[in-house]
């Protein structure tokens, strides 16, 4: 069964070919034309950033690699500075989509005090090479232990190298990564 | 109307080296052209080209001949031996042949003895340039034929169609040069330039050869030849390591060549405008100096415009450049008998 385009078909209105001379005029014109406008980006100049040199800079919310965090040492903290935030409450892993974050926790006793609450993560891993960078995680904690930070250079030779311990979450990244100012 | 030529003569010593000069000068010249030719089309694109290799960038070309120089040489099981190993050879050797024709100054005096500061300069300049050009045609053509490929051969083709379509227009608008200067000899032809380079009389003709030069050395947007988006390379598809380097370096010799060629017939050679004349021993500086420049057109036009269609290259050709290159010699002849008379 063949369709039949029925009534509505629309007549195509094309403007008279040019003859030999506008041909060649046109032709050479648009040519001139287009030579200027490529000329125009020479002009304009270099808008490559040499990456590993120079870096974009990032916005504050961007979602880079996590970290975690410690009471800093102010009088407001009621004593907990250098403590870990991280109570070991799981929650964080409980709200993983992609099932990267294995946490283990121990009690806190009075010779060895780790976090400001009862209990402390013996064993907090991140495996990034499966985080999807949701931020879940960050949304889940209710101590603010865990935040998303702005690193974004994660790659790696093996994939063990890729899974981060507590203690890498807490260090301050190597090489900070450059944020966007205010407004910028 | 001179005909006589300087009969110059030249030790065998001194020619040998010249030749080796001239082959090492384009061997040299060669790598600084394809960074160059891809820096600046990155220049139009906004970015830099590459500047990773050696400082700005210089030794890529270097680091692309190890590459290609370490990859296995493979060939297909349909091709044929012995041609298919030959049409490499044939493009450079065409291409270094032609290049040797390309004046970079008068006859100089160096330690005494009279030198031309050229590799020959028979009595024939541009008929040598188009025979070698005819000869270059069998390094594609065979390459495209004995690759033993379909898009090898649909290359071949276009190329055996292509060159010979605009290498009429290219000769025919040679003719107004050759007429008004009254010899083919390349070093007189630029001798007769000194009162006015001849793309002021020859404007048309200038413009034709550029348009049939630009379709002779398959550079955009006559690169139907090689049209990477459906023929995958053309003539040299098949081929691998150091053989595609000799294709690829006989083409961009050829760009060097006809450069080389239209700086000779009609910017005026080793010639300055104003009057200014100086010392010999610059003339080979403002002749490179020239073909650059125009090698920067060649690689301006080439990040501008689009391939052709098939139809619209001949048509181009046969419709537009050939009528007005007749025309042009068929003018510029009766002028010139009209002047003379």
């Amino acid at each position: 069964m063949s369709w039949s385009p029925g009534d509505d078909q629309i007549v195509v209105q094309r403007a008279p070919a040019p003859g030999a001379a506008g041909g060649t005029y046109r032709a050479f014109g648009e040519t001139l034309r287009g030579l200027k406008t490529t000329l125009a980006r020479v002009a304009e100049g270099v808008r490559t950033i040499q990456y590993p040199e120079e870096k974009v800079p990032v916005y504050p919310r961007f979602r880079g690699r996590h970290k975690l965090h410690r009471f800093e040492d102010s009088p407001d903290n009621g004593g907990h500075a250098g403590l870990e935030k991280c109570v070991g409450c799981s929650l964080c892993a409980a709200a993983c989509p992609a099932d990267c974050i294995r946490v283990v926790a121990a009690e806190n006793t009075p010779e060895q005090r780790v976090s400001a609450g009862e209990r402390y993560a013996a064993v907090y891993e991140i495996n990034i090479s499966r985080c999807i960078f949701c931020g879940y995680c960050e949304v889940a904690c209710p101590f603010d232990a865990i935040t998303m930070g702005h690193d974004f250079e994660l790659s790696d030779y093996s994939r063990a190298d890729l899974i981060f311990t507590k203690e890498m979450l807490l260090a301050e990244p190597i090489e900070a990564t450059p944020l966007r100012a205010e407004g910028e | 109307m001179t005909l006589a030529l300087d009969t110059l003569y030249e030790a065998w010593w001194i020619q040998i080296i010249k030749a080796l000069l001239i082959f090492s000068v384009a061997l040299g010249i060669l790598p600084l052209v394809i960074v160059y030719e891809r820096k600046l089309l990155g220049r139009f694109q906004n970015r830099y080209g590459p500047n990773r290799v050696g400082p700005f960038g210089l030794l890529q070309p270097l680091a692309e001949i190890i590459k290609f120089a370490t990859k296995e040489e493979s060939r297909p099981v349909t091709s044929v031996g012995p041609l298919y190993y030959l049409a490499p050879v044939i493009s450079i050797i065409t291409a270094v042949a032609a290049f040797a024709l390309v004046p970079f100054g008068d006859v100089a005096n160096i330690f005494g003895s009279r030198v031309g500061l050229y590799g020959v300069d028979p009595s024939i300049g541009p008929l040598y340039v188009f025979a070698f050009g005819a000869i270059a045609f069998y390094g594609l053509m065979l390459g495209g034929w004995a690759s033993g490929s379909k898009y090898s051969y649909l290359g071949a083709m276009r190329a055996a169609a292509q060159l010979i379509s605009y290498e009429v227009s290219q000769g025919l608008a040679l003719i107004g040069v050759v007429i008004t200067a009254g010899s083919l000899s390349l070093t007189q032809i630029v001798h007769a330039q000194g009162g006015m380079w001849y793309f002021i009389p020859q404007f048309v003709g200038f413009i034709v050869f550029t348009c049939a030069s630009f379709a002779e050395t398959n550079r955009s947007p006559f690169d139907l030849v090689e049209a990477d988006a459906e023929l995958v390379a053309g003539y040299f598809t098949e081929y691998g390591g150091t053989r595609m380097v000799a294709f690829l370096f006989a083409e961009y010799l050829n760009m060097l060549v006809v450069s080389g060629i239209a700086v000779t017939l009609f910017l005026g050679g080793w010639l300055l405008p104003f009057g200014i004349h100086p010392p010999t021993w610059v003339d080979p500086f403002i002749v490179l100096a020239k073909m650059m420049i125009f090698v920067s057109f060649f690689i301006w036009i080439r990040a501008t415009l689009p391939r052709l269609r098939y139809d619209q290259l001949m048509s181009f050709g046969w419709k537009v450049l050939l009528p007005l290159a007749t025309l042009n010699a068929l003018v510029t002849a009766i002028v010139v008998v009209a002047v003379h008379s």
